[in-house]
């Protein structure tokens, strides 16, 4: 590089540009929101209760993928792929044991499973301190394709995250809408002393439904954390933004969640490229209050019965 | 809800046999966790010879813990040396270790333990700039000498007080002081500034704004990023066209995310870019997305890389904190030092050691004679005790100053390519803590 060489790319970019990495960046935004918040979504639509460590489950997948990557010879493309299989695995048999070690004997009392996950939340964190170490651990992309636009580079992986991300999501539905676990599913969230009547195993349904929410959000660490890094703190922005997407889409509505997603991973993406992160965080906040106030089931929610 | 007048207990979710079992679970938890080290040592030697105690202020866990680590076995290694050596007065060193999870305000919280619980001597070893300004006013109130090992001004400014000291580490203002001229003549005059939004990252932007001005430069663009950010292609498009050099220094865990998406942004068409080994603490030069450092160039303290001839003392350090010729452990080669930043640990308790046997420090009524022997401290030569450099100690501000380096990367790995003077980065002194009332 010569002393006085000037940037050649073509910075700062011209508006239209600006725009679309900005809604490049948005939609990689919502991909990830509506991928973390699927689980919380689903386990708080048919259980009624808040896994406040569902956080932890997404950095507890996030450091699994971590460490299968290091552990399986063969490159990115092979550990990605065991990760992908593992993970889900392991923190939907951590979140089987949590609901019948405690969310069963506090008999999925509200109060008491914010205040016993808040406690799960923290052994989670520390434990992963503990055993793992306090360092950022990166993990390497399946593939590395840089996507050249003429003003700007743009990773082909992150793009791939999306495609992901819409394929889980119209799975989801698809079990949802047109499975019979999922019309147990739905049923049990419509009115559970009925499906009670009806012969449907709560409880079984329940077990099933948070295993399957952590195994989501496993599935979406591991998409995600080739873009950023495993972390032990990294959980705590995930829970916030799932919650935000949960409350303004409506709980227990799988449709508001995506359209949350998409307003607020859009909206996050060109509000923090034209003016500030902060900015953006601040509007997405306030649209909860505002949600909460005008509007409390959410855009999509059922209305209190 | 219970409607009915007869006044039934309520259907007891635990009952008091679980409960009781559960105390008694914890409580021996408790019991067997019970590290009786902690303020409750018992010695079998005479109490003439009780040990002093350095209250270790350490970043264990939060965005600091990947430097705490390295400071807590380079503090280790540099007790063991000094202990082996006969202590200080004939006393052993004893370290009190306390986790202050970089935040500042447990950093105040465990200034107070050290002072108050562990009866410490001194209290040391504070890195994260936020917690330094957290922590450094409480232990003036309680009359701890503090020394901290942590790059802010905070310490020259004359804003902390007089029993807080930097002797060991120098300080950012005079880092870019010292960058600046090399940088203008070597790479461009217009830089774009990237640095992290807090203390530490201020300095950065104030001092070096005023140095590349003294030498003809500008900055063209500040762009301030949160410690704990995770994304950064939002801030890419703020740099501007005519921009010669990007200047980054950023902290926390997604250094690495940051020079990645750099990369991703810019492919090969970018400027130079000059950033500061903080960026990269830690953090293996050959990773996987930072082949966008190659040809870039590095502000250390300290060259993780000991290079073709290194100095004596330099490898004597390395084989005492564990640290190979390319700056991973020995133990670990994915382990990678934080080696810019602990050797002011290792200087630290050497000048801890230098002014408590030159002040006859007996105990904590010699404070004042502790203080006034480090403000004495002036030319600071090379040594095993100072493998960094040779240092000048200005005892009016207690901050030092030493030599910097430039490196450029090459093939992942560092070569230095300038070593700075001390005068390089000297500054006119801001205040003059002498003058503070003990």
């Amino acid at each position: 590089m010569q002393p006085g060489h000037p940037c050649k790319a073509a910075h700062p970019l011209a508006f239209f540009p600006h725009l679309l990495l900005a809604l490049l960046e948005g939609t990689v935004a919502a991909a990830v929101l509506a991928l973390a918040a699927l689980g919380l979504s689903l386990v708080f639509g048919v259980m009624r209760v808040v896994n406040v460590a569902h956080g932890e489950f997404f950095m507890l997948a996030a450091m699994l993928a971590w460490w299968v990557a290091k552990m399986v010879p063969g490159g990115p493309l092979a550990g990605f792929l065991a990760a992908l299989v593992v993970a889900p695995l392991a923190v939907g048999f951590l979140a089987f044991l949590t609901e019948r070690l405690l969310l069963r004997r506090i008999n999925y009392d509200p109060e008491a499973t914010i205040v016993a996950t808040i406690g799960l939340l923290f052994v989670i964190q520390q434990l992963a301190l503990s055993l793992l170490g306090a360092d950022a651990k990166p993990v390497a992309a399946p593939f590395t394709y840089r996507i050249v636009f003429p003003w700007f580079g743009f990773s082909g992986y992150k793009l791939f995250v999306v495609a992901a991300s819409v394929a889980l999501l119209l799975g989801v539905w698809f079990v949802l809408a047109k499975t019979r676990f999922g019309l147990i599913m739905r049923v049990t969230q419509f009115d559970r002393e009925t499906a009670t009547a009806f012969g449907i195993p709560v409880n079984t349904v329940y077990s099933a439904v948070f295993v399957a929410g952590a195994a989501l959000v496993a599935v979406a660490a591991v998409l995600i954390v080739p873009i950023q890094q495993a972390h032990y703190l990294m959980g705590l922005d995930p829970l916030l933004m799932s919650f935000i997407v949960v409350i303004i889409g409506g709980l227990g509505s799988i449709k508001g969640s995506v359209v949350a997603a998409l307003i607020i991973g859009l909206a996050d993406g060109v509000i923090s490229m034209f003016f500030s992160p902060t900015l953006a965080s601040i509007i997405a906040t306030l649209a909860v209050a505002l949600v909460l106030v005008v509007r409390p089931q959410g855009l999509y929610g059922q209305a209190p019965r | 809800m219970p409607d009915s007048k007869l006044i039934v207990p309520a259907k007891k979710r635990i009952s008091r046999r679980s409960a009781l079992k559960l105390a008694g679970a914890g409580a021996a938890a408790a019991v067997a966790g019970f590290n009786p080290g902690a303020g409750f040592v018992r010695y079998a030697q005479a109490q003439s010879s009780e040990p002093i105690r350095i209250g270790f202020q350490v970043h264990r866990t939060g965005i600091g813990a990947a430097y705490g680590r390295w400071y807590e076995r380079t503090t280790t290694a540099a007790v063991n040396m000094i202990n082996e050596m006969g202590g200080i007065n004939g006393r052993k060193v004893e370290i009190i270790a306390e986790d202050d999870g970089t935040d500042p305000g447990r950093g105040a919280e465990v200034v107070e333990k050290f002072a108050t619980q562990h009866k410490c001597d001194v209290g040391f070893g504070t890195l994260f700039s936020h917690v330094v300004m957290g922590s450094a006013p409480r232990a003036g109130e309680l009359k701890l000498p503090y020394y901290v090992v942590s790059e802010g001004h905070h310490v020259a400014s004359g804003t902390l007080n007089r029993y807080t000291f930097q002797p060991g580490i120098t300080d950012v203002k005079s880092q870019v002081i010292a960058m600046a001229p090399w940088i203008a003549k070597n790479l461009g005059k217009k830089v774009c500034m990237i640095y992290p939004d807090f203390a530490f990252g201020y300095d950065h932007r104030d001092y070096f704004s005023a140095a590349i001005k003294a030498q003809g430069g500008e900055v063209n663009a500040l762009i301030p990023i949160p410690p704990t950010e995770t994304s950064f292609t939002r801030y890419f498009p703020q740099i501007p066209a005519d921009t010669e050099v990007i200047y980054h220094v950023m902290v926390g865990p997604a250094v690495l995310t940051f020079v990645k998406e750099l990369g991703e942004h810019f492919g090969s068409e970018h400027p130079p870019l000059f950033g500061f080994i903080d960026s990269l603490e830690a953090v293996d030069l050959k990773s996987p997305g930072l082949e966008f450092l190659e040809g870039s160039y590095l502000w250390e303290a300290y060259p993780r890389f000991a290079g073709a001839a290194p100095q004596p003392q330099d490898v004597f350090y390395r084989s005492k904190v564990g640290v190979d010729n390319l700056g991973a452990s020995l133990t670990d080669p994915a382990d990678i030092s934080t080696y810019s930043h602990m050797f002011g640990c290792w200087e630290t308790l050497y000048i801890i050691k230098q002014a408590m046997e030159a002040a006859g420090y007996q105990g904590p009524a010699d404070k004042a004679k502790l203080i006034e022997a480090t403000e004495a401290i002036t030319t600071i030569p090379e040594s095993d005790q100072h493998p960094q450099g040779d240092k000048l100690f200005n005892g009016k501000i207690h901050q030092v100053f030493g030599h910097q380096n430039i490196t450029q990367v090459k093939d992942g790995i560092g070569n230095v390519v300038y070593r700075t003077t001390i005068e390089e980065g000297l500054y006119e002194p801001e205040a003059d803590y002498t003058k503070m009332a003990l």
